[in-house]
């Protein structure tokens, strides 16, 4: 090894080591405070689990924990269906009337200010109220804006994995005298069920932690577990906060690891098949 | 009379549905939303509704179309709305430049290091991107009060002697950007820096190149779509960017998502605040149509 190539070997290192302390070191410290005995969440005077005790017993955040849990467990399965769709359009059909706009408007949520978004939707569902008397601000208008935002996001996931698949697969059931929904449901699905979950795993934290949108278009009575947090960290440091960070950081942790170690797993046994079905084939 | 009960069972199950359900969604709650701003922000505020363009009065059809929400918004002495657009655009630009500069090494040796490593390292930057952003962004609040871990950890070091004030000012806001957009910046990067072929590196190398000229000359030329998709993804969201300013920022930097949201929620000006988000869509509008273009190149490639 040349001198060169130590010294970038250590610049790497540096570079990477720095970055990963500067993304995680405000994560660990909002764990660490977490269990401290004082209010003051800077400075550390014992450790205590009083404010885990003290979350388990707030209401608000109880009731906005439900209530988000549910708002991304239907954004995220809304998300997903429609993402699918959308995916599947964008790579299967190369031409139909309106396919740029359609592009367009599929990713320009991913990048546009919330703010905007927010203040068009809430516009709209005002005027579809005065119209129809439906929906009231509420659970069902947040779920609305959240399934814009995810389509997106699920549809960017999928539509990757399916520009990657092998196509032929899919012609070859054709061939054999299947239908499109068969294929569909046989081949394709199957082949994309990965991506499915993780489009779904995303969708489903986006809406969990989704702030702007959700303020836009709650309405009394309708307050998410971000809005929470967001309305009390707007005032100061509150350890309650950091307690409920602790256990969002662990759960989703935990998650996240486990997923891709058993999806890892998953793909080691898939391309262990393939090859035993060769050795087969070539007996 | 077959042939056309197969068309019609075609229509239901194949292309139809597929492209028409995703179609109609994003036309009823994009579409539809934007052309609602864009009416309204050309409507005139009545004292209790906001008035219709298009009126039916005495037989006549009246269009009325109403420009002053938008003279008014550059027409005030102490042009509020075009320093906070201004400012607003500056934040967003100085964050994108730091997060090139923070995430193109990053990104660059990320996809240098050994294959075996590779999804570990992608993992850890994408794991905090799965926890809250929110609960993420309060963390910082903790280490940067005066009485804050920074400060304390400054003065156990005996660098200070006294605590700085960080909260709340321009240092805290672009931190906090810096550290919530920098993983948009580094994945683009990443899968981009990824496909490089190496051969042109070693090429370049042989002709005689130093790392530096193959670095300057080779390397960044090839990222350039990962590089204006990483800074479109960037910029655009941080110029509408509410959360960030109103827990790490303060009075200097007061930026356009703030000011439309007072618009609508304090002075209950809908009109007002519609012409704020219209202004704010023309401003990335370009950036938006470029980030499109690079983005379907991007996308169709990116590995998860």
């Amino acid at each position: 090894m040349s001198a060169g190539s130590i010294k970038q070997g250590a610049l790497s290192k540096g570079v990477l080591v720095l970055v990963y302390a500067f993304l995680y070191i405000p994560i660990i410290t909002l764990v660490v405070f977490s269990f401290n005995e004082s209010k003051l969440v800077t400075l550390w005077s014992g450790f205590s689990l009083k404010w885990y005790y003290a979350v388990l017993h707030d209401k608000e955040i109880i009731n906005g924990f439900w209530l988000s849990l549910k708002v991304a467990f239907f954004t995220a399965t809304a998300s997903v269906v429609l993402g699918t769709f959308a995916a599947v359009a964008l790579t299967r059909y190369k031409r139909f009337a309106g396919r740029t706009m359609f592009s367009g408007m599929v990713s320009a949520p991913l990048v546009m200010p919330e703010v905007i978004v927010g203040l068009s939707l809430l516009l709209t569902m005002v005027t579809i109220q005065k119209w129809l008397g439906y929906p009231e601000r509420g659970m069902m208008t947040i779920w609305m804006g959240h399934t814009l935002l995810g389509m997106a996001y699920a549809t960017v996931v999928i539509q990757s994995r399916l520009t990657e698949m092998d196509k032929s697969l899919e012609e070859a059931a054709m061939d054999l005298g299947s239908k499109p929904l068969q294929v569909f449901g046989l081949i394709t699905l199957p082949l994309i069920a990965q991506s499915l979950m993780s489009a779904w795993l995303l969708t489903f934290t986006l809406s969990l932690d989704d702030v702007v949108l959700s303020m836009f278009l709650s309405g009394p009575g309708s307050t998410t577990l971000p809005i929470v947090i967001f309305s009390r960290a707007r005032l100061g440091l509150n350890p309650e906060v950091n307690a409920v960070a602790a256990v969002t950081i662990a759960a989703v942790s935990a998650f996240v690891i486990f997923g891709s170690i058993y999806m890892a797993r998953a793909e080691k046994k898939k391309q262990r098949e393939i090859s035993a079905a060769f050795r087969e084939a070539n007996q | 009379m077959q042939k056309y009960h197969n068309k019609i069972s075609q229509l239901l199950t194949g292309r139809f549905p597929v492209i028409a359900v995703p179609y109609f969604w994003l036309a009823l709650f994009f579409l539809l939303p934007f052309l609602i701003v864009l009416k309204i922000s050309v409507a005139e505020m009545e004292t209790t509704a906001i008035s219709p363009l298009v009126s039916f009065i005495e037989g006549k059809l009246n269009l009325k179309i109403n420009f002053s929400n938008f003279v008014s918004l550059f027409n005030d002495p102490e042009q509020y709305y075009l320093w906070t657009y201004l400012r607003s655009i500056v934040f967003a630009a100085v964050t994108t430049l730091l997060c090139l500069l923070i995430g193109y090494p990053f990104a660059y040796f990320m996809a240098r290091s050994p294959v075996e490593r590779r999804p570990a390292l992608l993992m850890l930057v994408m794991l905090p991107f799965w926890t809250s952003f929110l609960l993420r962004i309060y963390a910082w609040k903790g280490i940067l009060e005066t009485n804050g871990l920074l400060n304390n950890f400054l003065l156990w070091l005996g660098v200070i002697n006294e605590p700085i004030h960080m909260m709340h000012t321009k240092f805290s806001l672009i931190l906090g950007m810096v550290y919530t957009y920098l993983p948009f910046m580094i994945l683009p990067l990443y899968s981009n820096l990824v496909k490089l072929d190496n051969r042109f590196l070693e090429a370049s190398a042989d002709l005689g190149a130093t790392p530096l000229q193959t670095f300057w000359r080779i390397t960044i030329p090839l990222s350039k779509a990962g590089i204006i998709a990483g800074s479109m993804l960037v910029f655009i969201p941080c110029i509408g960017e509410f959360v960030i300013p109103e827990l790490l920022g303060g009075p200097e930097t007061l930026m356009i998502g703030r000011v439309l949201w007072d618009e609508f929620f304090s002075n209950n000006d809908w009109p007002r605040a519609s012409a704020v988000a219209v202004v704010m869509i023309l401003l990335i509008i370009v950036p938006l149509a470029i980030f499109n273009k690079y983005e379907a190149e991007q996308m169709g490639s990116n590995k998860r």
